[in-house]
């Protein structure tokens, strides 16, 4: 019974070390984020990776939200003549909810986990220590430039994914199933409001955060094999996705 | 210039330094033997802070590092360059802008200037017209040589090597060898490599330190090394066989 007690208190104290490591992590890049030199030449390349490299996989998906959004949409209005809303239907799934968070995984998917590998990488094959011993911070070099990419990029793929989601279903639901064009616009300029859109942002810009923290990290910290460097990898990508899942649910509660 | 004192350091609970004393002698070259697992690289890396002793003293020059960390530890690292196992090399990065990073990083170098070092260096190490290369493209050979002119290209103080020659064949192990010894001499860096490479390195080095259950057990001018009676010591650098040196007593 002693030695069950000693485990879980072992366990719990490993998991609040983790947790406190992982804090002064994302402290010490922002410390190094304000520190010259400044890194812009980093920063939009790390914006072309995580941004625009993920416009296509981010678009794809977000029209078939929006399609399949519709479809379903549709067909629940119609059992109570609301068809016309349709397009607030849509549009405020989209913006509220579905946007961010979608994106926001996708994002995580197909750079979060290419950032973790990366990252893991650079620590196996000495890279990191080779900036060390350059007189270049890691920190400041190649997370802070990840995490600013992150911050800004996460909330344009968001605004890409809510207008093409919002297409996505005006075409499933004024071109294929005959809702009234104007109906479904009004009714999206009606329902919509600022606070919506400002909700949303705010949760793309901590998903993106949440993205290139828990990503970066896991790289930074990864085991010096191959197998560490695939639980890495796996473990980034499954924590990520959990804590947006979370911190969505938070932020609504404190949103609405 | 580099001094250790009483150097302790655990890594995974189990004991790899135990109190290591270490002088590294000024403008010369001073390799570092030792068995598998002895912890020849954790010395290395306690020498520019990539490692910090759980007990004991790093001193470089004039300042206690062990303690050392953000822009105080940098300021110290400036005086260094080091040339790992792998080479380290950047994946994305082509040669040439490997050799550079440090120029356009710390120094904030641009332009002509950097392409005259750059290539001023490449040549040096015989990698003349590689450097649109990529370090996947490159033969292990090739990679050390990057290595060791992304090193030089600083101009550092001290170099430290971290098994330069592993992974090589004797040929080619021979010739970085030869280049390490023929650039120490040029440039008069301080130079501190750990290596396996028994008896080739007694023909290189200037001091030869050997780390033994976590001390070094001796250190000594390489042509006086090769005379010790201790018989453990003897037997280690014996397996290789041995190399004539002047003034020395072989066998």
């Amino acid at each position: 019974m002693t030695n069950v007690i000693e485990q879980l208190g072992a366990r719990a104290i490993l998991r609040v070390q983790e947790m406190g490591r992982m804090l002064l992590f994302v402290l010490s890049a922002c410390a190094w984020l304000v520190r010259p030199p400044f890194r812009f030449h980093q920063i939009m390349k790390q914006l072309h990776f995580i941004g625009y490299k993920s416009v296509f996989v981010v678009v794809l998906t977000a029209g078939f939200t929006g399609m399949v959004l519709a479809l379903q949409g549709y067909y629940s209005l119609r059992k109570f003549g609301s068809e016309g809303l349709l397009g607030s239907a849509v549009a405020l799934s989209m913006i509220r909810e579905l946007g961010p968070v979608l994106a926001a995984l996708m994002v995580t998917a197909r750079a979060g986990s290419a950032m973790t590998a990366e990252i893991g990488i650079m620590r196996i094959t000495e890279q990191i220590d080779a900036l060390d011993t350059m007189a270049i911070n890691p920190m400041q070099y190649l997370i802070a430039p990840k995490l600013v990419a992150g911050v800004i990029g996460v909330p344009l793929l968001v605004a890409i994914f809510d207008v093409v989601g919002i297409y996505g279903g005006s075409l499933v639901g004024v071109d294929l199933l005959g809702v009234s064009e104007g109906a479904y616009w009004n009714s999206i300029e009606s329902a919509v409001e600022w606070k919506d859109i400002y909700g949303g942002i705010l949760k793309s810009i901590s998903f993106g955060l949440i993205i290139s923290w828990i990503c970066c990290y896991k790289g930074f910290y990864t085991r010096q094999s191959a197998e560490g460097l695939g639980s890495a990898t796996t473990e980034a990508v499954v924590l990520s996705s959990v804590l947006i899942l979370v911190w969505d649910y938070f932020l609504t509660s404190v949103l609405l | 210039m580099i001094k250790l004192i009483g150097v302790e350091k655990k890594l995974g609970g189990q004991p790899v330094l135990q109190g290591v004393d270490l002088s590294i002698p000024v403008g010369k070259l001073t390799t570092i033997i030792g068995r598998s697992g002895e912890g020849k690289s954790v010395l290395l890396k306690h020498m520019i802070g990539l490692m910090q002793p759980d007990r004991g003293e790093v001193w470089v020059g004039d300042v206690e590092i062990s303690r050392l960390s953000g822009t105080r530890l940098n300021d110290v690292r400036k005086r260094f360059a080091m040339l790992f196992q792998g080479a380290a090399l950047f994946d994305s990065l082509s040669v040439f802008e490997n050799v550079a990073f440090p120029l356009r990083e710390k120094l904030r170098m641009k332009g002509s200037a950097v392409t005259k070092r750059v290539e001023e260096k490449l040549g040096e190490v015989g990698l003349a017209g590689m450097g649109h290369k990529f370090p996947a493209e490159l033969s292990g050979g090739m990679r050390k040589r990057a290595g060791l002119a992304r090193a030089l290209v600083m101009e550092p103080e001290i170099i430290l090597f971290d098994e330069p020659t592993t992974g090589l064949d004797p040929l080619m192990a021979k010739s970085i060898h030869d280049l390490i010894v023929t650039m120490q001499r040029r440039f008069g860096f301080t130079a501190v490599m750990v290596s396996h490479e028994i008896p080739e390195i007694f023909g290189i080095s200037d001091w030869v330190a050997i780390l033994r259950k976590g001390k070094i057990a001796l250190m000594a001018p390489a042509a006086e090394f090769q005379r010790t009676t201790d018989p453990e010591i003897h037997e280690f650098i014996s397996v290789g066989g041995t190399v004539a040196l002047p003034g020395s007593l072989v066998g």
